[in-house]
């Protein structure tokens, strides 16, 4: 099950925090929506620091989905 | 260290040299660049205070608003984002605003005064790290605003709009009130008597504000986020800004070491920790330091214009109440109001959670 974090709207630095949550949780695939480029530089680089691979995907209106995982 | 890391570094050395430069042609002494400081002036100008030694329109303010839309529009940034909490963070920005005018600086201000030998700033910085952690807590306890909305393009240009009516003021320097001498006021002594040349100025905020908002440089944002998952991008900007001031001042002969006689200061160590404490929590909890207030607010942040306009209403009333420290100490009413301003802070930082 892919555990979606929609941290769209919120301000610096929730959509990090959020994410990490989901990943102390044991969360071994993640979707995390963001809208802005500081919010996907901050989560890719927390991502990458755990050990997680990072696709990311640009959606209209600047929006962001990244996908990332555990990987094997 | 990455690209990234080289650009916040980069950007963080030639902030610390561009303060000191900007002492060199004229800004008061360890103050080359300070949020708080430069906001507190304009208040002055435009005569929503009436302190006489702090009256001019720093045109380092409307730079480095107007150099972060730039940045913004190029990097395809520039987005009207708002309504998360818009009065809450109007609320911060008053708080965050009277506890760096307690201190005497806003967070850069305290690095450059670090750089430059004033070992008060210590004190300021051990209460910046004691509020963000304390900011951190409630973070983690499900502190939010609630999600921005995307708003209106007119909305997303209101703030640098401002800027350019405030580099018009600055240029022209109309007085309104002849009989009362402005606004636009200017000091004939005191801190808002000194400044570089108005083009360098904008230059270099202009400069400053563009890099700022490439690097997402963040003051509070540094030490928050060591806390939060030790990720040390932004705290590599930190100790780049120190070493870029420290240089500088060692060079041009300004380094003085020591906790007396350090140019726009006071030795009250509890309140230099306690006014840094109050920025420290505040910024937190709206998201970033008074620098990164700025920044977004040229990039169509609305509630980050809201959060300066707050600031600048904060220094109005930090002069006009009493609040604000002078060389020879703080006030009582500024003490008391840094107290009030924890705990209120702290007390939005609690109520305001996720449903």
């Amino acid at each position: 099950m892919k555990k979606v974090v929609d941290a769209r709207g919120l301000s610096c630095p929730l959509p990090v925090l959020k994410t990490k949550e989901a990943i102390d949780k044991g969360e071994q695939e993640i979707e995390v929506l963001v809208d802005n480029n500081t919010a996907l530089e901050n989560v890719t680089r927390l991502a990458h620091s755990r050990g997680f691979k990072v696709a990311t995907n640009k959606c209209p209106d600047g929006e962001w989905q990244i996908l990332i995982n555990r990987g094997e | 260290m990455d690209r990234r890391d080289w650009l916040v570094v980069g950007t963080g050395l030639l902030i610390g040299v561009l303060a000191v430069v900007l002492v060199k042609l004229g800004n008061p002494g360890n103050m080359g660049l300070c949020i708080a400081c430069f906001i507190r002036d304009t208040a002055g100008a435009l005569g929503l205070h009436r302190a006489a030694i702090v009256q001019y329109i720093r045109p380092e303010i409307p730079g480095l608003v107007l150099g972060a839309f730039f940045a913004a529009l190029i990097g395809r940034e520039f987005r009207s984002k708002g309504g998360s909490g818009s009065i809450i963070r109007f609320f911060l920005g008053i708080f965050m605003m009277i506890g760096a005018l307690v201190f005497l600086g806003c967070p850069l201000r305290m690095l450059l005064r670090l750089g430059g030998g004033d070992l008060n700033a210590i004190l300021g910085l051990v209460g910046f790290i004691v509020g963000i952690i304390g900011g951190v807590e409630l973070l983690k306890r499900g502190f939010n605003l609630g999600r921005a909305q995307t708003g209106t393009i007119i909305g997303a240009l209101v703030m640098p709009l401002i800027a350019v009516v405030l580099v018009l003021l600055a240029i022209n320097k109309p007085v309104f009130n002849a009989e009362a001498g402005g606004p636009i006021f200017a000091s004939a002594e005191g801190p808002g008597s000194l400044f570089a040349p108005l083009a360098i100025s904008l230059a270099i905020g202009l400069i400053v504000g563009f890099l700022a908002q490439r690097a997402r440089l963040c003051l509070s944002g540094g030490i928050r986020d060591f806390a939060l998952t030790k990720d040390t991008y932004l705290i590599k900007g930190y100790g780049a800004i120190f070493l870029g001031v420290l240089i500088a001042n060692l060079i041009l002969g300004y380094f003085n070491l020591g906790f007396a006689d350090q140019p726009v200061a006071h030795t009250d160590g509890i309140w230099n920790f306690l006014g840094m404490a109050l920025v420290g929590l505040a910024g937190i909890l709206a998201g970033g330091c008074p620098l990164r207030q700025l920044v977004m607010s040229g990039q169509g942040d609305t509630d980050a214009g809201m959060t300066v306009l707050g600031m600048l209403v904060g220094a109005a009333l930090a002069h006009n109440f009493m609040l604000a420290s002078s060389p020879a100490g703080p006030t009582l009413y500024g003490k008391i109001v840094v107290i009030l301003g924890i705990v209120i802070c702290a007390g939005i930082g609690w109520f305001c959670r996720e449903a």
